[in-house]
């Protein structure tokens, strides 16, 4: 997985609250055998004129000439509530989004963030309204950058704000590692376990 | 201070301690199909993993394919195709072995791991789906993960878990005549709600649940899930190691030897402390249906529909109000009279053989209602030859039943089977949700006899009554 660092991209605003995952790819855009090709049904229910469409609702942020390669996403506050698919996540990376700033996020989507290279970024509302405010002034030239080795979001004209995340989170984030590489990491314990479960309990062991 | 089962088969699978509250688990055997499976197996090999123990992974087809007779790989769901032939690329590339559509061993995945002996007492085992917890009955520390846990336990052999709390459910007693395990499991979360196990793996004992059969206790470790407990399973006792034993991968030799051992000796000590108990008189519980569109909205077959009316609180009558409407449903009035449009046995819950056989001895010698469609589909294709073997589907046939091939079927719609748009269904399966069944469809979940006899009766009704009737026809006709 893409290491994450530091990051430099294309802000959009969508500050609503309760963005729920089926907001963020409806059940529908989710009838394929694979996390992949999602990212052309995100937020399909706002970004296309008809379910099932795809013809661009030209008002919608990230249909806008301006927010053209947005790769990081302002939203509001519980961002990503909702029935648990992870599918939500999929598509917004696949999308080409890096990183999500808002008030607050839904736990099992937070989770599912890490687990996908994806950084949610907690702060304020009134923070979050303020970056919404400088990028929408000038999208392209007024782009966030995230350091997540400091820590820190920074808008254009040089205020920055210190986030928090936790410590085994943001290992994960910063080397690239999806849960099953973080667990890889512990493979001696792993064949350790099993060399003496097998000793204790060989009929479970079928190879 | 004594461990309860939950504790010593948690402690028996930490491959390490993660931080204060996570471990990682050693995970024995996972289970897929071809609805969620296809997704792990497709999305661990495009990141270019692998199944890192193959031997220990299993996979069925059993929620998109058809049950029709003659059935191949076409089915009623758009795209199932899709699945079925993504599963069968996926899981031959991983190596790992699978049930295909016409494998003598296909079937429900939580039917197919219990007969193979894939599920084994004390064992960990998951599958992406919920109602994993059936193998619970068997004594197995088993539940349902999502698709990315999957490639997890897959590429890795372990989950990193926090322990949950523990309950233990006791059932005293003994059951009344025609009430079963399923009549328990409604009973219990109509009783306790639908969230009444949030957070907890719970252990199922008491007399009632030591009389059961092994196949009945899966049918109460089926609905854990709907109780909303982490997993639900019963300690394992000869009973359980009668049943695993001479299985396809159930350890055979000295390994079986030293299996039941350890097996036998798996039972929460008598001074263990759980964090929740609960206590159910089996003398209060009679067959039990739900009015509803949550489980937790049964109520027992002399009962009656509540009436919002009655109800105090604002929020909860709103919600009665809700059901109410979907189900389309007189409050106040009695569940049993309610008239049925169809009837279905099957699902992981009640599709073993002796849920069948216990629809058979009612069967025999009598029709379904005229006007009522009745579906019966086998757990499994094993469960389909065991039946066959003993006349039942002539049975079911001759009673005005369809026989099918086994699968989930009629459990759930997605695209697929349903009996049609706003039928009122009861249903031998566990969830009742506003289109579980199909657009607009109504369950109301009940026992495998409950079923059958409301089939009969073409109306919901309790079986005992027509048990009754069926001694005093018999008798008048021995007089006669
Ligand atoms: S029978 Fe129903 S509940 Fe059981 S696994 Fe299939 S769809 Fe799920």
């Amino acid at each position: 997985m893409e290491k994450f660092r530091q990051h430099r991209g294309v802000t959009a605003p969508l500050l609503r609250a309760n963005i729920d995952t089926d907001a963020i790819i409806p059940s529908r855009e989710m009838k394929r055998v694979s996390k992949l090709g999602l990212g052309e049904g995100l937020f399909a229910g706002w970004r296309y004129t008809l379910p099932g469409g795809r013809e661009p609702h030209a008002d919608f942020v990230l249909n806008r000439p301006e927010y053209a390669g947005t790769s990081i996403l302002l939203g509001g506050d519980n961002f990503g509530c909702g029935s648990s698919r992870e599918h939500a996540v999929w598509a917004l990376k696949e999308y080409g989004i890096r990183a999500i700033i808002a008030p607050s996020f839904g736990s099992i989507f937070y989770n599912n963030c890490i687990g996908n290279g994806l950084l949610p970024i907690a702060l304020p509302f009134d923070v979050v309204q303020a970056l919404a405010a400088q990028v929408e002034s000038a999208p392209r030239q007024r782009q966030l950058s995230i350091d997540l080795e400091q820590r820190t979001v920074t808008a254009a004209d040089g205020q920055c704000w210190p986030f928090d995340i936790d410590a085994a989170a943001r290992h994960m984030l910063m080397q690239g590692l999806d849960r099953i590489a973080l667990t890889l990491e512990k493979r001696d314990q792993i064949e350790a376990f099993e060399a003496a479960d097998r000793a204790r309990r060989p009929w479970v062991y079928l190879a | 201070m004594g461990q309860s089962l939950y504790d010593k088969l948690w402690a028996d699978h930490i491959v390490t301690a993660l931080d204060e509250q996570r471990s990682l688990i050693y995970i024995d055997r996972i289970f897929l199909h071809e609805r969620t499976g296809s997704i792990a197996l497709q999305s661990l090999a495009a990141d270019g993993r692998q199944v890192s123990k193959p031997a220990h992974v299993f996979c069925t087809m059993d929620h998109i394919v058809d049950t029709f007779p003659g059935r191949g790989d076409a089915t009623l769901m758009p795209s199932g195709r899709d699945f079925i032939e993504a599963t069968r690329s996926a899981a031959g590339e991983a190596g790992i072995t699978l049930f295909d559509v016409n494998d003598a061993n296909q079937g429900i995945a939580h039917v197919v791991s219990a007969e193979q002996g894939i599920a084994l007492p004390g064992s960990t085992l998951v599958c992406p789906d919920s109602h994993t917890c059936t193998l619970g009955g068997l004594g197995a520390l088993a539940w349902g993960i999502g698709s990315t846990e999957a490639e997890h336990a897959m590429a890795t052999r372990t989950l990193a878990l926090q322990k949950a709390k523990s309950m233990r459910v006791n059932f005293r007693g003994q059951l009344n005549p025609g009430v079963s395990a399923k009549d328990l499991i409604l009973h219990l979360i109509g009783a306790h709600g639908a969230a009444g196990g949030l957070g907890y793996a719970v252990e199922f004992a008491g007399e009632a649940i030591k009389a059961l059969s092994v196949e009945e206790r899966m049918t109460i470790c089926n609905m854990a899930v709907e109780f909303s407990a982490l997993a639900g399973f019963v300690a394992p006792d000869e009973k359980v190691i009668d049943y695993v034993r001479g299985r396809p991968y159930a350890p055979t030799g000295a390994d079986w030897d030293a299996a039941a051992a350890y097996w036998r000796q798996l039972r929460s000590d008598a001074d263990a402390v759980f964090d929740a108990e609960i206590d159910i008189d089996c003398a209060d519980i009679q067959p039990t249906v739900t009015w509803g569109t949550n489980p937790q909205q049964a109520v027992s077959i002399g009962g009656r529909i509540p009436d919002p009316a009655q109800e105090a609180d604002n929020n909860r009558r709103q919600t009665l109000h809700k059901a109410l409407n979907y189900m389309q449903l007189t409050p106040g009035a009695t569940i049993a009279g309610t008239p049925i449009d169809a009837a279905f046995i099957g699902s992981c819950t009640n599709s073993r053989l002796s849920d069948l056989r216990a629809v058979c001895d009612f069967l025999k010698g009598r029709k379904v209602a005229d006007g009522v469609a009745a579906v019966c589909v086998p757990g499994s294709s094993q469960v389909k030859r065991a039946a066959e073997a003993e006349g039942l589907d002539k049975i079911l046939i001759e009673a005005g039943f369809e026989w099918r091939e086994s699968g989930c079927s009629m459990c759930f719609y997605a695209g697929g089977e349903t009996f049609g748009k706003g039928k009122r269904v009861i249903s031998s399966t566990n969830r009742n949700f506003e289109g579980r069944q199909g657009p607009e469809v109504k369950t109301h979940l009940a026992s495998p006899l409950t079923v059958a006899a409301s089939a009969v009766a073409g109306m919901i009704i309790d079986p005992r009554h027509l048990m009754g009737e069926h001694v005093d026809s018999e008798q008048l006709a021995n007089e006669g």
